[in-house]
C-alpha cells in the first residue's frame, strides 16, 4: 500500500500547479480551471486525511466541497460569458478597465 | 432524530434570509410591482433583525455543535441583518434608477446575508466554509449585477478568480487542520501530533480570511471590486462581509486552542502593511468610490491591530469598532450611491464640489460619515479608534500604536480633503440638486444617529463586547 | 433641588434649540423667521432661567456644602482600565459667574441678534450656530473634568469658526475662518499635552482629584520647571490660543469678519475668555508653578500694552473693538498672573458687560450706517442715533475705567494686585497703567470721530437710522450693567466691601488673597495705598480722554501731522507691528514652498491647493508607488496574494528556521 504522505505530497503538487497556472495563464478559462485544480488538490487531501484518521467525515467533507465548487462553476461561467459578450475576449490581461 | 425546536430558534436569522431568499425568487414570475419586492424584502430583513432577539434568548449549539448562538454570533448576525436592512432602504431607488430587476437583488443579499451570519456563528470549520462560499458566490453576482456596464462585468470577473483563488488557500488550510487535529470543530482542535501541519494548516487559513477582509497585501482586488459593483452593493461589500469575516477570525483566536499566542506578530506586519497600504493608496484617488475602498482597507489594518494586540480590550474593540465603521461606510455609500447620478457616472471628486451649496443635508451627513471614519470626537469612529489604542497600549505594541496614530494623520489628508471639496470649492459647472428620496434620508437618518448615539454613548457596546462569555459554548 | 439634581438641563436647552432650528431648516421645511426667533430665544432665556434658579439653589445650600464643587456624575462616558472620564457637570461660585455671565448676556445677545440679523439669508443657519455656541460654551464652564472641558473648549472653537466663516461665501471670511481653526489648534495641542501630563502625574483628569492631590504637593520653586509648571504652561499655550494673547492672537482681528452679534458674543464676551476661565479654574496647580505664574503675568502685560498700541491707529471700528478685546483679556491674565485671580475673573465679568455692550453698540453704528465700518466715513452721528450714542458712551465709560463705572473697579482691583505682588509687581503695574492710558485714548478717539464732528460721509446716499427695538433693548440692560456692574466689589475707600472676592473665597480660598503676601502692611496704610493708586487711574483715564478730546475734536488736523512727523512708528501700528506679515514670512511661505515644491504632484493631481497639507512628499511619492501595484491586472494581484501568501509562512515558520534562536528563553 501507496504510504499516506504520497498522497499529501501529490496534494500538495497540485495545489501548487494550480497557483502557477492561476498565476501565469493568460485564458480566463483555463484560469478558472486551475481553481478546480486547486480545489481538487483539496479534496484529494481531504479523502488521505479521512482514511489515515479512520473517520469518515473527510469524505463527506469532499462531496460538500463539490457541490460547493459547482456553485462557484455555475456562477463563475455566468460571468465569464457576461465578460466574453462585452469584450468578445477572454484575455485576462486585457481586462483592466479599473486600475491604479 | 429530529433536532429538537429551540435548535432552529437558535439560527432563526439564517432560516429567516434564506427562506426570504427562496420565497423571493419564487415570487418573481408573478409579481410584477418594484414596490411590492422592495416591501417584501424590507419586512423580511426586518423580521431577520427582529428573530436575532430570538437567537439570543435561546443560547446554545444546534445541530450537532456545528452551528450555534452565543453573545458573540447575536452581535455579529444583528450587525449584518441591520446592514442587509439599511442596503435594502437604501437600493430600491438606485434599481429603479439603474432600471435593474429588483427580485434577484434582494435575493441575493438575502443569501449573501445568510452566508455571513453563518459565518459569525458557525462553530466548525466547513459550516464556516459554506457561509463563506453562501456570501461570496452571492457576492459575485451582486458585484456585476449592472450586466450592462463593463466595468460591473470586470468587477465581477476579478472578484470571482480572486475570490475562488483565496478560497481554495482557506479550504486547504481546513483540510490540514483536519488532518492534524482530526476534527474541524473549533474549539476541539488540539495537535494530535506536534508538527508542521496545523500551523501551516492555520496559515493557510489567515491567507483566505485576510483576502476577505481586504487585509494587504492580499488586498489589491478590493478598489477595482468596489469601483465596479453598484454602489449599494459596495456598501454592502464593506460592511457585511468584512464583519462576518472578522467574527471568524475572532473567533477562531479566542476558542481553538493551537492558535493561542505567537500570532502576535503576524498581524503586526499585518495590520502596519494594510494601513499603509490603504492610506497611502487613498492618497491619489480622485474618484469617491476608490477613495472609500481604500479607506476599507486601512480601517481593516486599525481593526488589524486589535487583532496584534490580542487581549481583552482588543476584542471588545474589534466589535465596537465594526459597528461604528459599519454605520458610517453605510452611511457614506449611500450618499454616493445617489448622487452618482444614472450610471454612476457622477463620483469623481469634482462631481461633489460646492455639494455644501446645493444640498447642505447630503453635506452634512457624508462629512459626519468621513469624520467618524477618520476618529473625530463626538463621532463612534473616534471611539473605535480609542479602544484599539488602548488595546495596543495595554499590550506594550508602542509601535504599532505610533504607526496607528500616523496613519490617522495620512488619512485626515482625503477625508478632510472631500468635506473642503464639498464645503471650500465651486462646482465646476451648474449642477442640479439631486433631491433625496425618503428612504434613502431614512438610511442616512439611521446611520447618522447610530454614529452619533455611540459616538457619546460607547459603553453599552464596550460592556458587552467585554462579556467574558462572548463566544460561549 | 430641580435643577441642582439635573444640571444637564441647563447646556440642553440650548442644544435642543440649535437642533430644531439646524434640522428644520436643513430639511428643508422653510420655517418662518418668527418661529426660528421663538426657539432661539426660547431657548437660551429658559436655560438663563435654570441657571438663576440653580443659583438660587445652590446659594440654599448649607456653607459646608458650598465649600466644596457640587459634582454630578452622569454617565461614565470612556472608561478604560484605571482611566474614567464621565460626563460629570459641577457647580461652584466659580461656575457659577461664568454660567450667570454667558446664559445671562448670552440671552441679549440673542434677542439683539434677531433685530441684526433680521434682513440676512441663513437666518436659522446662524441662530442653530449660535445656539451650539451656548450649548459647548456650558458645557465648558460647568464641566467637572478636564476631558469634558475639552470637549467643550473644541465644540467652542467649532462653533466660532463656523460662524466666522458665516459668510462663506466671502473669502476673506472663510480665510479668517481658516486662520481662526489653524491658529486654535496650536493652542489646543499644547492643551492636550498639559491634559496628558496632568493625566500621567495625578491618573485622573477629575478637577477635585486633581486639585486635592496638588495641595499636597510641594510647589514648584521660582524658576524650576518641575512637572507642574510644564503643566500649567501647556494649559497656558491652549489659553493663549483661545483667549488671543501673545503670540497667537493674530487670529482674533480677523475674526470681526463674523456677524457682529458673533463678534460680542464669542469673540468679546465668552469664548475668547475661556482661557482665563482655565486658568482661574486651574488656579491652585497654578499657584503651585510660581514661573508658570510669572509668565501668564508677563504675557498678560504684555499683551495688554501691545494690543493697545495697535489699537490707537486703526480705524475700522469693529477692529478697535477687537484689539481692545486683546489687550483687555492681557488684563485678565495679568491678575490671575499674580495671584488675583477673584479680581481676574471680576474683570471677565464687566468686560463681558461692556464689551459685550461696546460690539452691540458698532453694530447698531454699522446698521445705522448701512454696512460702513471705517470710522474716518462717519462722524456727527450722536445726534441721529441717540440711544445708541447714550449707550455706547457708557461702555466707553466703563471700559476707559470712568469713576463708579464697572471697568473702573474691576482694572483697579487688577493693578492694586499689579502693584503689590512680589517680584517685578511695580513693572506690571506700569505696563498695566500705560495700558489703560491707551484704552482710555482710543476708545474716546472712537467715540469722537464716530459720533461728533461734521460728518464725513455722503448723507445724500446714507440714510442714518436709528435700529429697531430688539437692538436697544439689549444695548440698554448692557449698559446699565456696565454702570451698575462694579459696584458689589467696591473697594472699602470708596465705603464698598468686596462682596466678588467673598462671593469667590470658597474657590479661591487663601490662595487667591493677594493681601496675604503683605500682612506687614497695616490696613490704613493700604487704605491710602489703594486710594493713592485709584487716583492715579483715574488722572491717567482723563489724560486719556483729554488726549483725545485734543486731537480729534480741538485740532483735528494734529493728528494726522504726528502720524505724518511720526511716520515710521504710525505706519508700523497701522499693520499691527507687521505681525501677520511676519508669521507669512517665516511660517506660512516656507510651508507653501514646501507644499509648492514637495508636494506639487499631490496639489496638481487633486488640484486642492489651499488645503493645509500634512502629508508630505515622501508619502506621496509612496501612495503612488502603491497605486502602481494596483494595475488592474488579475494575475498580477494574484501574484501578490502568493508573495503574501509565502510572506506569512515565512513570519510563521521563521522561528524553526532559526532553532538556537527559538530554544534560547
Amino acid at each position: 500500500m501507496v504510504p499516506a504522505g504520497y498522497y499529501l505530497v501529490l496534494s500538495a503538487i497540485l495545489f501548487g500547479l494550480g497557483i502557477v497556472a492561476f498565476v501565469f495563464k493568460r485564458n480566463i478559462i483555463t484560469i478558472f480551471m486551475s481553481i478546480e485544480l486547486m480545489l481538487n488538490a483539496v479534496n484529494l487531501a481531504f479523502v488521505t486525511f479521512s482514511q489515515v484518521l479512520g473517520k469518515l467525515d473527510g469524505q463527506v467533507f469532499v462531496l460538500f466541497v463539490i457541490v460547493v465548487a459547482a456553485a462557484e462553476a455555475a456562477v463563475g461561467l455566468g460571468i465569464i460569458i457576461l465578460i466574453a459578450r462585452h469584450r468578445q475576449s477572454l484575455n485576462v490581461e486585457r481586462m483592466d478597465l479599473m486600475k491604479f | 432524530m429530529f433536532p429538537p425546536r429551540e435548535e432552529f430558534l437558535r439560527v432563526l436569522p439564517i432560516l429567516i434570509f434564506c427562506g426570504g431568499g427562496t420565497l423571493l425568487m419564487l415570487l418573481q414570475p408573478f409579481l410584477r410591482s418594484r414596490t411590492a419586492f422592495s416591501l417584501l424584502a424590507l419586512a423580511g430583513s426586518l423580521t431577520a433583525v427582529v428573530s436575532v432577539g430570538c437567537s439570543a434568548a435561546h443560547p446554545g449549539a444546534a445541530f450537532y455543535g456545528l452551528i450555534g448562538s452565543d453573545p458573540a454570533s447575536v452581535f455579529f448576525e444583528f450587525l449584518v441583518g441591520a446592514v442587509a436592512f439599511l442596503v435594502i432602504l437604501g437600493s430600491a431607488s438606485y434599481l429603479e434608477r439603474e432600471s435593474l430587476a429588483p427580485a434577484e437583488f434582494y435575493a441575493l443579499i438575502f443569501f449573501a446575508a445568510a452566508g455571513m451570519c453563518v459565518l459569525a456563528s458557525a462553530r466548525e470549520m466547513l459550516t464556516a466554509f459554506i457561509g463563506l462560499e453562501m456570501s461570496s458566490i452571492s457576492s459575485y453576482i451582486l458585484a456585476g449585477y449592472r450586466r450592462e456596464s463593463p466595468k460591473a462585468a470586470e468587477s465581477a470577473l476579478k472578484y470571482f478568480l480572486l475570490g475562488s483563488f483565496a478560497t481554495a488557500f482557506f479550504l486547504y488550510g481546513i483540510a490540514l487542520l483536519y488532518g492534524s487535529t482530526g476534527t474541524t470543530v473549533i474549539a476541539q482542535m488540539t495537535p494530535l501530533a506536534p508538527g508542521l501541519l496545523p500551523k501551516l494548516g492555520l496559515a493557510l487559513l489567515l491567507i483566505g480570511l485576510s483576502f476577505k477582509v481586504a487585509a494587504a497585501p492580499f488586498q489589491l482586488w478590493t478598489p477595482d471590486v468596489y469601483e465596479g459593483a453598484p454602489t449599494p452593493v459596495t456598501a454592502l461589500f464593506s460592511a457585511g462581509p468584512k464583519a462576518a469575516t472578522f467574527a471568524l477570525l475572532l473567533r477562531i483566536f479566542v476558542e481553538m486552542p493551537l492558535a493561542a499566542g505567537e500570532w502576535t506578530r503576524i498581524f503586526w506586519i499585518l495590520a502596519v502593511i494594510t494601513m499603509f497600504a490603504g492610506n497611502l493608496g487613498a492618497l491619489l484617488q480622485t474618484n469617491v468610490k476608490r477613495i472609500l475602498a481604500y479607506s476599507s482597507i486601512a480601517h481593516a489594518g486599525y481593526i488589524l491591530v486589535a487583532f496584534a494586540a490580542s487581549n481583552e480590550i482588543g476584542v471588545a474593540a474589534v466589535l465596537f469598532y465594526l459597528l461604528a465603521y459599519a454605520a458610517a461606510k453605510l452611511g457614506a455609500f449611500s450618499v454616493v450611491a445617489h448622487l452618482g447620478g444614472a450610471g454612476e457616472k457622477r463620483i469623481e471628486l469634482d462631481d461633489f464640489a460646492g455639494l455644501a451649496q446645493r444640498q447642505p443635508i447630503a453635506a452634512a451627513a457624508f462629512s459626519l460619515f468621513l469624520l467618524s471614519l477618520l476618529g473625530i470626537p463626538v463621532t463612534a469612529g473616534f471611539f473605535g479608534k480609542f479602544y484599539i489604542f488602548k488595546a495596543a497600549l495595554a499590550s506594550h505594541l508602542i509601535g504599532l500604536a505610533v504607526l496607528l496614530g500616523v496613519n490617522s494623520v495620512i488619512a485626515a489628508y482625503y477625508y478632510l480633503r472631500l468635506i473642503i471639496v464639498m464645503y471650500m470649492r465651486e462646482p465646476k459647472e451648474e449642477t442640479a440638486a439631486l433631491p433625496f428620496p425618503g428612504a434613502v434620508t431614512t438610511v442616512l437618518a439611521l446611520c447618522a444617529l447610530a454614529t452619533v448615539y455611540f459616538g457619546l454613548f460607547p459603553n453599552h457596546i464596550i460592556a458587552f463586547a467585554s462579556n467574558p462569555r462572548l463566544f460561549g459554548h | 433641588m430641580l435643577i441642582l439634581n439635573h444640571l444637564w438641563i441647563i447646556p440642553l436647552l440650548p442644544l435642543l434649540g440649535a437642533a430644531i432650528n439646524g434640522l428644520s431648516g436643513l430639511f428643508g421645511a422653510k420655517w418662518p423667521n418668527k418661529a426660528v426667533t421663538a426657539v432661539a430665544i426660547g431657548s437660551t432665556g429658559l436655560s438663563f432661567l435654570a441657571a438663576l434658579e440653580c443659583v438660587r439653589e445652590f446659594l440654599n445650600l448649607p456653607a459646608a456644602q458650598q465649600a466644596l464643587p457640587w459634582v454630578k456624575q452622569y454617565f461614565t462616558w470612556i472608561a478604560a482600565g484605571t482611566f474614567r472620564a464621565g460626563f460629570d457637570l459641577q457647580i461652584d461660585h466659580l461656575t457659577i459667574v461664568m454660567l450667570l455671565v454667558v446664559t445671562g448676556v448670552g440671552w441679549l445677545i440673542h434677542i439683539y441678534a434677531t433685530g441684526y440679523m433680521s434682513h440676512e439669508g441663513g437666518y436659522y443657519r446662524f441662530f442653530s450656530y449660535l445656539n451650539l455656541f451656548m450649548f459647548f460654551m456650558l458645557i465648558l464652564v460647568m464641566a467637572a473634568n478636564y476631558v469634558l472641558l475639552f470637549v467643550g473648549w473644541e465644540g467652542v472653537g467649532l462653533a466660532s469658526y463656523l460662524l466666522i466663516g458665516f459668510y462663506f461665501l466671502k473669502k476673506s471670511a472663510s480665510d479668517a475662518g481658516k486662520k481662526a481653526f489653524i491658529v486654535n489648534r496650536i493652542g489646543d495641542f499644547g492643551f492636550m499635552l498639559g491634559m496628558f501630563l496632568l493625566f500621567r502625574t495625578f491618573g485622573s483628569l477629575d478637577f477635585v482629584t486633581v486639585f486635592d492631590k496638588t495641595r499636597e504637593l510641594p510647589a514648584d520653586a521660582l524658576g524650576q520647571f518641575g512637572i507642574l509648571t510644564i503643566s500649567c504652561l501647556l494649559l497656558f499655550m491652549g489659553a493663549t490660543g483661545k483667549s488671543a494673547q501673545l503670540p497667537l492672537y493674530v487670529w482674533l482681528p480677523d475674526a470681526m469678519e463674523g456677524p457682529t452679534p458673533v463678534s460680542a458674543l464669542i469673540h468679546a464676551a465668552t469664548m475668547v475668555t475661556a482661557g482665563v476661565y482655565v486658568v482661574a479654574r486651574s488656579h491652585i496647580l497654578f499657584t503651585h508653578a510660581p514661573t508658570a505664574m510669572l509668565v501668564v503675568a508677563s504675557v498678560g502685560a504684555a499683551t495688554a500694552f501691545f494690543a493697545a498700541t495697535i489699537g490707537l491707529v486703526q480705524t475700522d471700528i469693529k477692529k478697535i473693538l477687537a484689539y481692545s478685546t486683546v489687550s483687555q483679556l492681557g488684563y485678565m491674565f495679568l491678575a490671575c498672573g499674580v495671584g488675583a485671580f477673584s479680581a481676574g475673573i471680576f474683570h471677565l465679568m464687566t468686560h463681558a458687560f461692556f464689551k459685550a455692550l461696546l460690539f452691540l453698540a458698532a453694530g447698531s453704528v454699522i446698521h445705522a450706517m448701512g454696512g460702513e465700518q471705517e470710522v474716518t466715513r462717519m462722524g456727527g452721528l450722536s445726534g441721529k442715533i441717540r440711544w445708541t450714542y447714550f449707550t455706547m458712551l457708557m461702555g466707553t465709560l466703563a471700559i476707559a475705567g470712568a469713576p463708579g463705572f464697572a471697568g473702573f473697579f474691576s482694572k483697579d482691583a487688577i493693578l492694586f494686585s499689579a502693584f503689590q505682588h512680589a517680584p517685578g509687581g511695580r513693572i506690571l503695574y506700569a505696563v498695566g497703567l500705560a495700558s489703560a492710558l491707551m484704552t482710555a485714548f482710543y476708545m474716546f478717539r472712537l467715540i469722537f470721530l464716530t459720533f461728533h464732528g461734521k460728518p464725513r460721509f455722503d448723507e445724500h446716499h446714507v440714510h442714518v437710522h436709528e435700529s429697531p427695538k430688539s437692538m436697544l433693548g439689549p444695548l440698554v440692560v448692557l449698559a446699565l450693567l456696565s454702570i451698575i456692574g462694579g459696584w458689589m466689589a467696591a473697594p472699602s475707600f470708596w465705603g464698598g466691601t468686596d462682596h466678588f472676592t467673598a462671593f469667590l473665597a470658597p474657590v479661591f480660598g487663601a490662595e487667591a488673597a493677594p493681601e496675604a503676601a503683605t500682612a506687614a502692611v497695616s490696613e490704613a496704610a493700604e487704605h491710602s495705598l489703594e486710594l493713592t493708586l485709584a487716583g492715579v487711574a483715574v488722572a491717567t483715564a482723563f489724560l486719556g480722554f483729554f488726549l483725545a478730546f485734543w486731537l480729534y475734536l480741538r485740532r483735528p488736523g494734529v493728528a494726522d501731522q504726528i502720524a505724518k512727523s511720526a511716520k515710521g512708528a504710525y505706519t508700523t501700528l497701522l499693520n499691527k507691528y507687521y505681525v501677520d506679515e511676519l508669521y507669512a514670512a517665516v511660517i506660512i511661505r516656507p510651508l507653501v514652498w514646501i507644499s509648492d515644491n514637495v508636494l506639487w504632484r499631490a496639489v496638481d493631481a487633486s488640484g486642492i491647493d489651499g488645503a493645509v497639507n500634512g502629508a508630505a512628499a515622501g508619502t506621496t511619492a509612496l501612495g503612488d508607488r502603491l497605486r502602481r501595484a494596483h494595475s488592474g491586472n488579475t494575475r498580477s494581484y494574484a501574484v501578490w496574494v502568493v508573495i503574501g501568501a509565502l510572506l506569512i509562512l515565512a513570519v510563521i515558520f521563521w522561528p524553526m528556521l532559526k532553532p538556537a534562536a527559538g530554544m534560547v528563553p
